[in-house]
């Protein structure tokens, strides 16, 4: 399983040493690159909590708020009062800062997930999204309606794959074991699996803290990327953006998920050229593919069980 | 005499203003191979959830080895050596035959997310031993060909059967077997009685059992309850309960009852 391990830090190095030559590209092509990375990472922890677990969360873009309003402020706060050389570690912080104060947010959630399931959750998640959003609103401190601007743009395409990198390589570490098939079993049989001595409280918090933390870090990265924060950018919609990049890449297959957010990354920019358009037929695009890949873009051999 | 495995004393539970199971008194010795009858509707079921902690008796105690399990959650009921299968099979249908026995294996594995996810080569030497002894559990069973299969795409019989695998898994004290014998045909029937013995003696486990067929129940049971309406109304051997006149009114109703005038 040390392959594992050689993988992430393969996936770390050639995304700082492709980060190095980023001045190469054009700076709309690097941004929707950076887009990507961010996505994966929002999908990929998703899939956790609604691949894996079998929950159905429809409020990851309310984590990512929490984590990208956090960790905005503080390098907006701290980044003055300290040497420009110092730069890498307090975006670091900002970022673990912003992830744990969504793991947070992800642990209330989890809360009220041992009482309800399916749609009663779903409808749960989108109001504490719906909440996040509101309170950020009326938030003078961070802009509140017109947004928070000039975040200092530490986010580059290094950052941003290397913490993909780390997130595939967490969820999948995490899911692959045997402690991990419990996620699993809790999606397949919740009363099964607690006769198998299988705590379903303890598998479906653990799955919303982490989900909770990576979107929370996709946030940071997504605010040092933009270099600005509107609480409109976070609305439900967004949710239900990452939700389809989950089914559509496959309930539970990471490499399905991980393809279906670059697809559903590069889409709506390469469907700019029909302008007016382009909603519809990135609609009807995503119409067709459900239909005619219910199970997910990538999923022919459901042989092994579990996690691709 | 030694101090029964598991003691139901007076097990009540209503739901609403219907009493399911009322007073059930009954105790199951280790290593015992115990049977439960009844009508449809008795309340075996019931009380097979009252044992797992699926529900919490109304009144009157349940005691698994001389300590209460009031309150206590199936899955720490599993724990402290309680197993079960369930009467509509309730396999994990999306994980392959082996996982399904190694997530049951999990409760006595000292590794857990840290080591999941640092995945040293003490990580990979603990997830080869949980492999290992799942399989030689499957193959006793003879499901190790299976391994690789998905639960949900085994036939009927062979999915009985991983339940009872997946279920000794967590190396209980006490296995309840909720119905084994449903829908199978007399061969496999003889089978399932075999394998059961076989548990029995092989693991050293007291087994108990609800189920219907009568010849599976009389043929490997050394002692049986039998409920009516939630009363038990019987308990003693498989010849004892065949020529016991209140469970042959039970299960065929009496001459009286036929002959009762109807009021107009």
């Amino acid at each position: 399983m040390t392959g594992a391990k050689r993988w992430l830090i393969a996936g770390i190095v050639l995304a700082v040493v492709v980060s190095i030559f980023s001045a190469q590209f054009n700076r709309y092509h690097l941004g929707i690159i950076i887009d990507i990375g961010i996505n994966i990472i929002l999908a990929v922890s998703l899939n956790l909590i609604n691949g894996h677990t079998g929950q159905f969360s429809l409020g990851h873009a309310g984590f990512m708020a929490v984590g990208g309003y956090t960790a905005a402020k503080i390098s907006l706060v701290v980044s003055p009062m300290l040497p420009p050389a110092l730069q890498p570690m307090i975006f670091l912080f900002a970022l673990l800062a912003g992830g744990g104060l969504a793991a947070l947010a992800g642990l209330g959630v989890g809360i009220p997930s041992l009482r309800l399931r399916g749609d009663y959750l779903a409808i749960v998640t989108l109001g504490f999204g719906e909440i996040i959003r509101v309170v950020v609103q009326n938030m003078d401190s961070v802009g509140a309606a017109s947004g928070l601007k000039g975040i200092p743009k530490y986010t580059t395409l290094g950052w941003a794959f290397s913490l993909a990198a780390v997130t595939i390589y967490f969820v999948t570490a995490l899911v692959n074991s045997t402690y991990g098939r419990g996620f699993i079993a809790v999606s397949d049989d919740e009363v099964a699996a607690s006769s198998m001595g299988i705590n379903p409280v303890r598998y479906k918090v653990t799955a919303f803290v982490t989900g909770a933390f990576f979107a929370g870090i996709a946030g940071g990265l997504y605010a040092h990327h933009k270099q600005f924060l509107s609480p409109t950018g976070f609305d439900f919609l967004k949710s239900i953006d990452i939700v389809v990049m989950v089914i559509l890449g496959g309930m539970g297959r990471t490499t399905g998920v991980v393809v279906a957010a670059i697809l559903l990354t590069l889409l709506p920019e390469v469907l700019r050229q029909f302008s007016e358009y382009r909603m519809i037929i990135y609609s009807l695009l995503i119409i067709v593919l459900m239909m005619a890949r219910p199970q997910g873009l990538f999923t022919w051999n459901r042989k092994k069980g579990g996690a691709a | 005499m030694s101090q029964p495995l598991l003691k139901l004393d007076h097990a009540t539970i209503r739901f609403g203003g219907l009493t399911a199971v009322s007073k059930f008194s009954l105790e199951v010795q280790p290593c015992e191979l115990i049977g439960l009858i009844g009508p449809n509707g008795a309340g075996k079921t019931t009380a097979f959830n009252m044992i797992t902690g699926v529900y919490q008796p109304t009144d009157g105690h349940i005691h698994l080895n001389g300590k209460s399990i009031a309150g206590v959650k199936p899955h720490d009921l599993t724990r402290q050596g309680i197993a079960r299968t369930f009467q509509n099979i309730r396999l994990f249908g999306s994980l392959s035959v082996l996982d399904n026995v190694r997530v049951a294996m999990q409760l006595h594995c000292k590794h857990g997310v840290r080591a999941a996810l640092w995945r040293g080569a003490h990580f990979k030497k603990l997830e080869n031993e949980v492999e290992m002894h799942a399989l030689e559990l499957l193959d006793i069973f003879k499901l190790g060909g299976l391994r690789d299969e998905e639960a949900k795409s085994l036939p009927y019989g062979d999915q009985r059967r991983l339940e009872i695998v997946r279920a000794l898994a967590t190396r209980p004290k006490l296995l309840l077997l909720d119905e084994p014998a449903a829908g199978m045909n007399p061969t496999e029937k003889d089978e399932l009685m075999h394998l059961i013995r076989f548990i029995k003696d092989k693991f050293q486990i007291a087994v108990m059992l609800v189920e219907h067929d009568m010849t599976v129940v009389m043929g490997i049971c050394e002692r049986i309850a039998v409920l009516e309406y939630g009363v038990k109304i019987a308990e003693g051997t498989p010849q004892h309960i065949q020529r016991d006149p209140k469970v042959i009114a039970a299960y065929l109703g009496t001459a009286t009852e036929k002959e009762e005038p109807v009021d107009a």
